[in-house]
């Protein structure tokens, strides 16, 4: 938190968690409304946190994002979007989460149409229109708009953390914040985490790296929080975009800023990772987005695995039985020659 | 061509926009244009590498050949028992190595049996893995050293037990994570791989046992090809488009070689029978080979259905077009 | 306008997005649809080099409309001053003001106030210098040099009181009727046209502007090099200045135009000026002939009202502070001891002068020209041209490695061994590794105290300039024999005392300050500029910082929480001059000193207790009353009324129409970028008669218009920073946590002129000027439009122009493609809105570069069909 005020309580002047507060749930609202994509939590993160630089980080072209994705070697990444005129995000500025009553439409209007660039980009004469950037009118960015939403990700720190659930070695664990960290001295990088987070945000850094073979992830600046401080990126994100604080105030402080948005007209508005009622519980860090999740590259419905093991042990259990049985079956008949 | 994979109308090919759109069709037939962002994978490859899939194979072998041991005692069938106990030994030699070396940092092994996580199938794995290849192991040296015979009996006993586990608990490992094509086929990898562990066992047991003995070790052998292609089939229905990976690339490379080989082999078993040796050696070898491809198949289809974002996108959004958001555990 | 402050700025456009929570409306306007315009309520695609004629839509919009805060404009401008009989506009005089000559430019006498006020006269500094011969077209002439001559930023006018006005502005030739009669032609129709907009785009943005502006609501505009970087850079912020004075948004709380600077202290670097023609406190360097004794310099100088009237005071105490006592015993305080100005010795011309051997040393401290400069190709070649450089920065730039690797010597155009320059590289500290201060934008002096000890033999600029001072005494006293030589004494009679400390003596910083606080005669700190003396009783290194030191308390350190401050923040550092946080607050207030209104009120009079008040330090005597007349006979500060809020300025007043100090007009009109792809819509001339286009083998600059090769160039390019990148790269390519945000240069095309060009998303394209030729990967997108000009559709290409051959980032300089072509009054260079070609694929790396470079020229046609042929079969990559 750079400049507003916070009325918490539990949130010392600097923005950090005060003394005692333990035990309280932390996390972060991103508001991708007011996202400039400056990209400075990626940089404090990374100073903070003294995460090796990327191996990849050519150009993409994908808009502005040379970063990619999340991962070992980021752990903030900011997504850019550019959605030319007449692009209908698909829950229409209604709904929280995705939910069902906005998505029957998912994608109907888009299904067909190109929402990217140009079919003659490999030569053909062919001329586009100029694009129409709207926004003359004065009024909140319309569904005719040209749109370059950006924002910034990070790990959700869930609810029901996959990668905690099936982390063998107990590297992984809940804080006395209820975040989600890594111990990298016990980590020993077998990488089960990797395939379980239903978000792809955890990864185990390459060897050669400083820390290389363990996995890797935000920890919200676990160390800056038991010092009464704020994690990096939230005290650097100059648009406060990046909100820290205990979980519950923040939420509260999501509805009142969704509601205002929806009100205002401004299309696809839905909060991500508020509600703890999905299949991950909720998430610690949540997001108020202007398009539904996959346009940010957010799983809509995210699982936690293991919430499946009994299905998985029973299945597992039935195959033992079976090969006991088909075993049985072999030796059954026929006699001794 | 797969509706999971029909070409982008746009994207980063294109211009610097973002949101690539594909179609996806679900198995009820939703269908539904999903957008992706910049068409990038929306979850993690698997961090794992090449030991990992033998390490599938030589578990499972191991741990079905345990099983046919005491079958084998039961039935009286000692020749069969010992080569068989020396099979299971030779997969346990060969497994836990293979299960270090993957390690991002193989050196701490060990906390892997700091905790006991009924949560990670791959903590639980890691106490079977343990105690299954000291029990194995012991049964082996017992033998050898022809001492202790009830405690080669009680061994024995154990060894096949934990050996069932070791056979199917590496299907409930890849199906515990969040890639749709091993996450929704988790009802199906436990059973295939038990049977592709029972067809390699039979195979593997076919081999080194004089053909007198190996009559039941050939009809595991069979048994077990057939139960795999089986569950095979079953897997790729109950899948739907998250299952078409099995036709592509690696993942369709190795799983159309399983299923040939598998059936080619099981044939010439039961064909060669105790007879023609060269025909049932042969099938022997293809049988094991097709456990290796089995497993090789699951492995690579892993790496390509957490590359696609629309395998991980589609069914999800499919699901909130259905009416059917995920709740909070009750 | 001509900012994308989100992205150059973003740590203050946190209070543009906390203004845009509590209601403001955002308009950016733009070529470009930046991460600025992206959450901006309105976004308008502006032409590059187009502004002024928005701006004059904009205020022909106001009057036509009568919007303007009229109270405000009689009170508070010369609106209602009468220009003398003669003066002629444009419409009148084939598209020049009156007093025009092809030969020597504007003679300003004919901008005349009418009236017992022959000449007023006013020199932002006094820039226009001289130079024997070499351009026609330099302002004044030795016959300014007459009483009254060249005076400083808002001018001389003798018999201020002499002024004639008609406050009902109705007089023909009143400056009100003046800029009616001048913007009248500025139609939406044809502001729409010359700017590449929809009326509907411009009529939203003007109506918009006039409802947020009045008693009640103030708006402000926003600009950085968008608006600086042109041949009429000095003609685009009179524009915008003259529209928020119509609309009462000066010197009022949410109004002001605010110009965001390129980086760090470059305000403090004008305040205490890296500029050749500058004193400290912006007091005129003295030029040789015309200010030969303290006599000619003040009557040259010095206003006849307000606070310039001091001039000679501010001068004296900078002579005392820099010689001390050896001031006192010297002639005219030691004025003697001033270098003198002989000529045009700003950057552009002086490196042209490296090629003719006139400058043989050069020294660049934090400063990469080889990369950051228009032109950067000439600046490499002019620097193999010296006999020694000294470059001093964090990184080793390419200007440092010019010689050794650069694009010339890959191209052969340089051979390393014949290199004959002397490259002295000394490692600089950074801001951490130092005490000292930033001055920004808004004048706000911040402290910064050093963190780290600098590394290896890096030194901060401070203990280099000092030890650098004592090393050259010492070798000038020994080759004296000893005894100091009559012409080293400027040198040696310096107050060069300042205690050092640390491993590597570095001069305290601290004590620089205290010497430009200033001392009175009892050798106290200063408190305020008004205690300076003109006897050299006082010293005072920049007498806009007198106060900065006040009481012996280093005011730039404080750090009062926001939330235990007003709303001026006036306990956070320290703001020139006088600690005032907004200039001329006196037009917060109305005439009769009671606030505009309530929710605009900032500074006001208290009758009870006769004196002003409010949130801030009121710009003037406290206790003056707002109906105080000043005696006719009154001169300098007296002579200000207590309804004259701009007491800068001679006559008190607000020019919307300068009667002097500009040398290509009295009022902004709308001119072409010198290499334009289209005809001027609104005036017979095309572009800025006076733009200073230095003219050299290795500055060509674009046919126009129907000349042969006008169509090698039909693309409009504008230059730019992304937020991923600082400048010319010294901070942020050589480096991992910024440099691999984007490691790689790329240059924005639309998908129509990609389609039209072959260029493919992510491969390469070459750009092309008559300059040189440069390649970048594609960057496809529609957030930079084609605009629709004169009927015809113009693409733009967007470089960023941070990338160089070195460091962890490493890319072609979009600086290699302009010309120099500079504004008149401040030597700026135009480096928007100029013209290029671009084609697909890589560019030569040998020799081949010169010969694409030529052929294209001739025959550009056949080089754009033989690239898209090639990218066509390797796919552009």
């Amino acid at each position: 938190m750079t400049h507003s005020s916070h009325d918490s309580d539990l949130l010392n002047h600097p923005g950090g968690p005060v003394q005692g507060s333990a035990g309280t749930r932390f996390g972060f609202f991103t508001d991708t409304s007011v996202c400039i994509g400056c990209k400075a939590c990626e940089v404090a993160c990374k100073e903070w946190n003294q995460v090796p630089a990327r191996e990849e980080s050519g150009f993409t072209g994908h808009s502005m994002d040379n970063t990619g994705a999340l991962g070992a070697d980021s752990w903030r990444h900011v997504a850019f979007i550019e959605q030319p005129a007449g692009h209908v995000p698909a829950s229409g500025g209604a709904g929280v989460d995705g939910d069902a009553e906005v998505s029957g439409r998912v994608g109907l209007e888009w299904f067909g149409e190109d929402p990217g660039l140009p079919p003659g980009a490999h030569g053909s004469e062919e001329q586009r229109e100029v694009p129409n950037f709207g926004g003359a009118e004065l009024a909140a960015p319309g569904v005719t708009d040209f749109r370059w939403l950006m924002s910034s990700d990070v790990c959700k720190h869930c609810t029901e953390a996959a990668c905690l659930e099936v982390c063998p070695t107990g590297a992984i664990f809940y804080t006395e914040f209820s975040t989600v960290v890594v111990q990298d001295e016990v980590c020993n990088g077998c990488g089960y985490c990797v395939t379980a987070c239903p978000y792809g945000v955890i990864e185990r850094r390459s060897p050669g790296q400083h820390g290389g073979g363990g996995a890797f992830k935000c920890t919200m600046c676990y160390d800056r929080m038991r010092g009464e401080q704020q994690p990096a990126c939230a005290q650097a994100c100059p648009t406060d975009s990046i909100q820290f604080g205990p979980l519950d105030e923040l939420r509260a402080r999501a509805e009142v800023r969704a509601e205002d948005l929806i009100a205002a007209g401004v299309p696809g508005v839905q909060l991500y990772g508020a509600d703890p009622d999905s299949g991950v519980g909720g998430n610690g860090a949540f997001f108020l987005l202007l398009d539904d999740p996959e346009v940010y590259g957010l799983p809509p419905d995210p699982v936690t695995p293991t919430r499946n093991l009994r299905q998985i042990w029973g299945s597992a259990g039935a195959a033992a039985l079976g090969l006991a049985a088909a075993v049985a079956v072999a030796f059954a008949t026929g006699g001794r020659r | 061509m797969s509706t999971a994979h029909a070409a982008p109308t746009a994207g980063p090919t294109g211009a610097a926009g973002g949101t690539e759109q594909r179609v996806y069709t679900d198995a009820d037939g939703t269908t539904i244009a999903v957008p992706t962002y910049h068409g990038r994978p929306v979850i993690k490859e698997p961090a794992w590498t090449w030991e990992v899939p033998w390490y599938l194979f030589a578990g499972g072998m191991a741990g079905a050949s345990s099983v046919l041991v005491l079958g084998a005692k039961l039935a009286g069938h000692h020749e069969l028992a010992d080569r068989a106990r020396w099979v299971a030994a030779a997969g346990v030699a060969v497994s836990p190595p293979l299960l270090i070396a993957d390690l991002g940092r193989p050196t701490r092994f060990l906390n892997m049996l700091r905790v006991f996580k009924p949560t990670s199938v791959m903590s639980v794995g890691s106490w079977i893995l343990a105690s299954y290849s000291g029990v194995a192991g012991a049964a082996s040296g017992l033998r050898a050293l022809d001492r202790l015979p009830p405690l080669q009996d009680a061994c024995d006993v154990v060894a096949a037990g934990l050996g069932a586990g070791m056979t199917v608990y590496t299907g409930a490992l890849v199906a515990d994570t969040s890639i749709p094509v091993w996450h929704e086929a988790r009802r199906h990898l436990p059973p295939l791989f038990a049977a592709s562990g029972l067809a390699a066992a039979g195979a593997a047991a076919t081999l080194v046992t004089s053909p007198e003995g190996s009559r039941p070790a050939r009809r595991a052998a069979v048994l077990g090809a057939a139960l795999e292609l089986t569950v095979d089939t079953a897997m790729r229905r109950h899948l739907g488009p998250i299952g078409e990976v099995y036709g592509r690339e690696e993942a369709g490379r190795f799983h159309r070689a399983a299923r040939a080989v598998t059936t080619t082999g099981a044939a010439l078993v039961a064909v060669g029978g105790g007879r023609r040796r060269g025909v049932t050696v042969a099938g022997s070898a293809l049988l094991l080979a097709g456990s290796v491809c089995t497993r090789w198949a699951v492995y690579r289809a892993g790496f390509q259905s957490a590359r696609d974002p629309v395998a991980t996108l589609g069914p999800q959004r499919a699901r909130l077009v259905r009416g059917e958001r995920t709740r909070a555990r009750s | 306008m001509g900012s994308n402050m989100a992205e150059n700025h973003p740590v203050a456009f946190q209070w543009v997005m906390e203004a845009k929570e509590r209601g403001a409306e955002i308009v950016h306007v733009d070529p470009r649809f930046t991460r600025t315009s992206a959450v901006a309520d309105a976004f308008v695609p502006i032409r590059p080099g187009t502004d002024i004629a928005f701006l004059g839509g904009l205020i022909r919009y106001v009057l036509a409309q009568e919007a303007d805060l009229r109270e405000y404009v009689v009170a508070y401008t010369n609106a209602s001053h009468i220009i003398a009989e003669g003066v002629e506009l444009p419409d009148d005089a084939a598209g020049y003001f009156s007093g025009w000559d092809p030969e020597s430019g504007y003679d300003s006498t004919t901008w005349r106030y009418e009236g017992d006020a022959p000449d007023a006269h006013a020199a932002a500094g006094d820039r226009h210098n001289r130079v024997e011969g070499d351009d026609p077209h330099r302002g004044a002439t030795a016959d300014d040099a007459e009483e009254g001559g060249q005076a400083f930023e808002g001018g001389s006018i003798r018999n201020v009181n002499a002024i004639e006005t008609d406050p009902t502005l109705q007089h023909p030739r009143c400056v009100y009727q003046l800029l009616t009669r001048h913007y009248a032609r500025y139609t939406p129709d044809v502001v729409a046209d010359t700017c590449g907009i929809t009326e509907e785009q411009f009529l939203t943005v003007a109506r918009s502007l006039c409802e947020n502006s009045g008693r009640e609501r103030t708006s402000a505009f926003v600009y950085s090099v968008g608006w600086t970087q042109h041949s009429v850079g000095v003609q685009y912020i009179r524009a915008a200045s003259i529209l928020q004075l119509l609309l009462g948004n000066i010197g009022r709380p949410g109004g002001g135009i605010l110009a965001l600077r390129g980086h760090a202290s470059i305000q403090g670097s004008t305040d205490i000026p890296t500029l050749y023609d500058l004193l400290p406190g912006y007091l005129p360097m003295p030029s040789a002939g015309d200010h030969d004794t303290l006599d000619d310099y003040e009557r040259r100088t010095t206003a006849a009202k307000g606070y310039w009237s001091q001039g000679r005071s501010f001068l004296v105490s900078l002579l005392r502070a820099w010689w001390g006592e050896h001031a006192l015993e010297r002639d005219d305080l030691g004025f003697g001891y001033l270098p003198r100005i002989t000529g045009d010795h700003s950057v552009y011309p002086t490196t042209i002068d490296m090629f003719t051997g006139k400058v043989k040393g050069y020294m660049l401290f934090g400063q990469n020209p080889a990369v950051g400069s228009a032109n950067s190709r000439l600046h490499r070649l002019a620097y193999a041209s010296l006999e020694w450089l000294v470059v001093r920065d964090l990184s080793m730039i390419e200007s440092a490695t010019f010689w050794k690797d650069g694009p010339e010597v890959e191209s052969g155009e340089l051979v390393p061994e014949d290199v004959g320059t002397e490259v002295f590289f000394l490692p600089a500290a950074a801001h951490v590794e130092k005490d000292g201060t930033f001055t920004n934008t808004q004048r706000l002096l911040q402290w910064h105290h050093a963190a780290v000890e600098p590394a290896g033999d890096a030194r901060s600029d401070l203990w280099f300039a000092y030890h650098l001072g004592v090393r050259i005494r010492t070798k000038l006293l020994a080759r004296a024999g000893g005894t100091p030589a009559e012409r080293d004494l400027p040198l040696h009679h310096l107050t060069w005392d300042y205690p050092t400390h640390g491993p590597h003596g570095e001069p305290s910083a601290d004590a620089v300050l205290r010497e430009i606080n200033g001392y009175d005669a009892d050798g106290r700190p200063l408190a305020t500029f008004n205690d300076l003396e003109a006897d050299g009783s006082t010293s005072c290194g920049c007498w806009i910082y007198a106060g900065a030191y006040a009481d012996g308390i280093n005011q730039t350190a404080r750090r009062t929480a926001w939330t235990e401050m007003g709303p001026a923040a006036k306990e956070w550092g320290w703001a020139w001059p006088n600690d005032r946080r907004m200039l001329y607050n006196r037009a917060s207030a109305d005439p009769a000193g009671a606030p505009w209104s309530d929710r605009k009120r900032y500074v006001w009079w208290d009758e009870e207790a006769e004196r002003w008040t409010g949130f801030d330090t009121p710009d003037f005597a406290p206790t003056m009353r707002p109906d105080h007349q000043a005696p006719a006979d009154a001169t300098g500060v007296g002579a200000l009324n207590g309804d004259d809020p701009f007491l800068m300025q001679a006559d008190g007043k607000a020019w919307l129409w300068a009667p002097a100090g500009l040398l290509d007009g009295p009022l902004p009109m709308h001119l072409e970028p010198v290499e334009s792809p289209v005809d001027n819509l609104l005036h017979p001339v095309r572009s800025n008669p006076l733009a200073e286009l230095l003219p050299h083998e290795h500055n060509p600059h674009h046919p126009v218009g129907d000349a042969p090769g006008a169509d090698a160039y039909p693309l409009v390019s504008t230059s730019y920073r992304i937020a991923e990148h600082h400048t010319a790269g010294g901070m942020s390519r050589f480096g991992t946590r910024l440099a691999e945000l984007a490691r790689e240069m790329f240059v924005e095309v639309h998908p129509a002129l990609a389609a039209e060009r072959g260029l493919v998303h992510g491969g390469w394209a070459t750009i092309i000027s008559a300059r040189s030729a440069i390649e970048a990967r594609v960057m496809i997108t529609e957030r930079i439009a084609p605009l629709r000009v004169g009927g015809r559709a113009i693409h733009q290409v967007g470089l960023p122009y941070h990338w160089g051959p070195n460091g962890t980032a490493s890319g072609d300089a979009a600086n290699d493609l302009y010309a120099i072509a500079m504004d008149p009054n401040v030597h700026i260079q135009e480096v928007k809105g100029t013209t290029c070609d671009i084609v697909a694929g890589r560019r030569p790396r040998d020799a081949g570069l010169r010969r694409l470079v030529a052929r294209h020229a001739t025959e550009p046609e056949a080089v754009r069909h033989e690239r898209r042929l090639t990218a066509a079969r390797d796919g552009g990559r």
